[in-house]
């Protein structure tokens, strides 16, 4: 069977190559990217603009958005049908192409995130190291861990108050640095989209901010359910040791966990807001002015995909977590629900952008509908199935837990 | 010490050095480009004429292609593949479209039923009295002078040739994608056994001996040509140039090589 | 001044620094760009000629013409003549090495591509004779009535 034949069926007249040859997983190439920005822009809040309500959370979003980081081009590496191929987007990257500089963006965008880490934890490391060499009896565990902790102080052993405060003045800058890179990372999957001219949904100079909005609010979105999820998890761990642990008692983390909550939801509303007004805006463009593809257009956004798109985009995941959250005294439960459901309307909206955009053929008088493959029965509809789509969403938790265990994100006294 | 003849040879070379970076990243606008490449008359430039009103949608070409350019015969993709429009004056307001087409198997087989496949298991048969106009409209690759296609690889890997032909690299493809959903004419799609972006190229490796493409050598009506534009002497060239030609969907600014004779509005 | 700031820096050069050399080593070195500038033509010179070099199997009436005469005379005097041998006989490749035979075409929806009736107003099809085959002797191979080489002489 040909690439896309699986999972595709026509409708009165396409042409005979086409097929929805962009499938789930380039739906979720822009939503883990779109996480991977927006939770890095959340701890920049702080970082940057030393916005203190948000310290809490700040250094806890950091080290998820690095663990997002390599799930990232993931579902890209997934979808390609030459996979050992991608590092050709390096080596002979043509730049006319939106895609050639994606390897570029993204590798700077990670050194920069990595670099700040190292800055944060720097410190930790050296402690670790130093704790560790003198201990006697170690295990192959904690051998490993030294020299693990060795290796990333990168020799700089001087944790004087002058090497720290260096520290702390280049967090700020490569945070500094990073806001506008993170912003270029998502933007710039929006361009790939925007920018093809064969298709007349995807083409709009609107699509980069669009999706620099929706990839804010979906980075907040992810990072306030996951802090959720830990501190409940630590508040059950507190409550079984209680006494084993006295400096961390249940009500001290329950008064934190719900301040973070709520300071965080009024800066999740406010990008909510720009990016819903942006992707209206596109759409009464689209009905105002009526150009050719119009009339096809209108009868998939209207037609074909009004549920998905008024019901479950709009609806369900804008509508309904907006009243939500902007309803006073937000408690944990509300914000549980109010966060997946804007989860559930980012993920919807890329759905919309990238499936819809292929819903109807480029003779404007046929459609394609998507089946999306859930029982994998050989590679391809695993990789473009249900089950690829999720692995790429629980490998970020993986690499969160992985990567905890060497930075530690709860626990550790504030070194600024 | 600076002696008078180092200065100047030094001065030379400072200045052959600052010329050289603005030379090199000279900027060429496709206007300057076309002059460059359309002056040269000793050159090759592949056009395409497909003249609609000889094709009788027989679907030889696209048989001949499919073999020829080894694309796996039963997969249902194709290089080339032939459109049939229907348009019927709706008297009876039986059905509310009034433009019907198809191509069934790209035409693989030809049109040997009256009957239009609408997919999902729907046909409708219009009625002689009914048509209005019907005819065949052939399609592959325009070849364009400004290929989107092209323009959104991301590794180099398809190009334009010197005469104009957009190729792609086998070896170098990673097959993202990205140049099927930038063709605005549908003409890409993934190759079934190499797993490439794949389309035609107006069999390359017959017009580079002098042969004829598969599809111009297999049709029996003449509605089909290929020609040098470069050649003002060619007669697909005389034809473009003095005869009333269309191509499709300019509005895309692909500046597409394949013209036709006989374009309807109706033709997607 | 030296500062422990500057080492990601550091590392990064040394990272960027070996990633330049795989890129040395792994970049064919025909990688470039032809007539058309970056723009247009950025890419491995030498696909040009795997392509050139692709196998031609439609060699064309005249690769039958020395062997097969009588049979080309007889066509080329038809109003077959404006099919290529290859049409019906299938692609020559290296015949009569490889394949030995050719494969023809003798079922019914061969000649119906043209002789289906579609009366198509603005067609070139409604010219062309055509029949209804479900009306028209079913089942019937075409050649045990018409001859594919002479078909304007009527029945067998």
């Amino acid at each position: 069977m040909v690439h896309g034949e699986v999972w595709t069926i026509k409708e009165l007249f396409t042409y005979p190559n086409e097929y929805i040859y962009w499938s789930i997983q380039i739906v979720m190439y822009p939503f883990m990217t779109g996480l991977v920005a927006g939770a890095f822009v959340l701890s920049s809040l702080y970082h940057v603009f030393g916005i203190k309500q948000l310290k809490d959370i700040a250094r806890f979003s950091l080290v998820f958005s690095f663990a997002l980081l390599p799930c990232a081009p993931l579902p890209l590496l997934l979808h390609l049908q030459q996979p050992l191929r991608n590092m050709h987007v390096m080596m002979t990257p043509h730049f006319t192409s939106a895609i050639a500089a994606f390897g570029i963006v993204f590798v700077t965008y990670g050194a920069i995130v990595a670099a700040e880490l190292w800055f944060l934890y720097r410190k930790h490391f050296v402690e670790t190291a130093l704790a560790l060499k003198n201990k006697a009896n170690k295990t192959a565990y904690e051998t490993g861990m030294y020299h693990l902790n060795n290796l990333l102080t990168l020799g700089a052993h001087d944790i004087s108050e002058l090497a720290l405060h260096r520290d702390e003045k280049a967090i700020k800058i490569m945070a500094g640095i990073g806001i506008p890179v993170a912003c270029f990372l998502h933007g710039y999957a929006g361009f790939i989209f925007g920018s093809v001219k064969a298709n007349a949904l995807w083409m709009t100079p609107l699509m980069p901010v669009i999706f620099i909005m929706s990839a804010v609010v979906s980075g907040i979105a992810l990072c306030m359910i996951t802090y959720i999820i830990t501190m409940e998890g630590r508040k059950f761990l507190a409550k079984r040791k209680a006494a084993a642990c006295p400096g961390e008692s249940c009500a001290d983390i329950e008064s934190v966990e719900l301040n973070v909550i709520q300071m965080t939801a009024k800066y999740l509303l406010g990008f909510l807001v720009a990016a819903i007004t942006l992707e209206l805006l596109d759409l009464i463009f689209r009905g105002y002015t009526a150009v050719k593809s119009w009339d096809m257009l209108r009868r998939v956004i209207y037609g074909k995909d009004f549920y998905n798109i008024f019901v479950v985009q709009y609806g369900l995941g804008n509508l309904v977590p907006f009243i939500l959250l902007l309803i006073p005294g937000l408690t944990i439960r509300r914000a549980v629900v109010g966060t997946l459901l804007v989860l559930l309307g980012v993920f919807m909206m890329r759905w919309n952008v990238v499936i819809g955009g292929q819903a109807f053929s480029l003779t404007f008088a046929g459609f394609m509908h998507y089946h999306l493959p859930i029982i994998p029965h050989d590679m391809e509809t695993f990789r473009e199935g249900l089950f690829g789509a999720l692995f790429i969403v629980t490998s970020p938790y993986v690499l969160f837990f992985i990567l905890n265990k060497i930075m530690p994100v709860f626990g550790m006294k504030e070194s600024h | 010490m600076i002696t008078r003849r180092k200065l100047i040879t030094n001065t030379l070379k400072g200045m052959a050095a600052l010329s050289l970076p603005a030379a090199a990243f000279e900027i060429l606008t496709p206007e300057r480009l076309n002059a460059i490449i359309y002056n040269d008359t000793a050159k090759v430039r592949y056009v395409f004429l497909v003249d609609t009103n000889k094709c009788v949608g027989c679907g030889l070409c696209v048989k001949a292609c499919k073999n020829e350019n080894e694309i796996p015969y039963e997969a249902n993709v194709t290089r080339t593949w032939v459109e049939r429009y229907i348009i019927t004056r709706d008297e009876r307001h039986e059905v509310l479209e009034k433009v019907f087409a198809d191509s069934p198997k790209g035409a693989r087989d030809g049109f040997i039923t009256g009957t239009i496949d609408l997919g999902h298991g729907n046909t409708y048969t219009p009625r002689k009295e009914d048509i209005d106009k019907a005819f065949f409209v052939p399609k592959l690759c325009n070849q364009c002078d400004n290929p989107a296609c092209v323009q959104v690889c991301p590794v180099g890997a398809t190009y334009q040739a010197d005469d104009g032909v957009v190729l792609i690299d086998r070896k170098w493809c990673i097959g993202c994608g990205y140049c099927v959903m930038g063709c605005p004419y549908g003409v890409r799609f993934f190759h079934p056994q190499h797993h490439v972006a794949d389309k035609c190229n107006f069999c390359y490796h017959r017009i580079k001996k002098g042969m004829k493409t598969a599809c111009v050598e297999a049709c029996p009506f003449g509605a089909r040509l290929i020609g040098n534009y470069k050649d003002p002497d060619d007669a697909v060239t005389r034809i473009i140039n003095t005869k009333r030609v269309g191509v499709l969907k300019e509005e895309f600014g692909t500046r597409p090589q394949v013209f036709y004779l006989g374009l309807s509005m109706e033709v997607r | 001044m030296k500062s422990h700031v500057w080492r990601p820096l550091y590392l990064a050069a040394g990272l960027l620094a070996l990633f330049l050399i795989a890129r040395y080593i792994y970049v064919p070195k025909d990688f470039g760009t032809g007539e058309r500038g970056y723009r247009y033509s950025f890419h491995r010179l030498g696909n040009e000629d795997e392509w050139k070099a692709f196998k031609v199997k439609y060699k064309g009436t005249e690769y039958c013409k020395d062997c097969h005469s009588d049979k080309y005379q007889q066509i080329m005097r038809s109003r077959h003549a404006i099919i290529s041998c290859e049409n019906c006989h299938g692609p020559a490749i290296d015949h009569p090495e490889n394949p030995a035979k050719l494969a023809k075409e003798t079922n019914r929806e061969h000649c119906l591509r043209c002789h289906f009736r579609l009366p198509y107003p603005t067609s070139g099809r409604s010219a062309i004779r055509g029949i209804y085959p479900g009306e028209h002797n079913p089942g019937a191979p075409c050649s045990a009535c018409h001859n594919p080489h002479k078909p304007q002489e009527g029945l067998r």
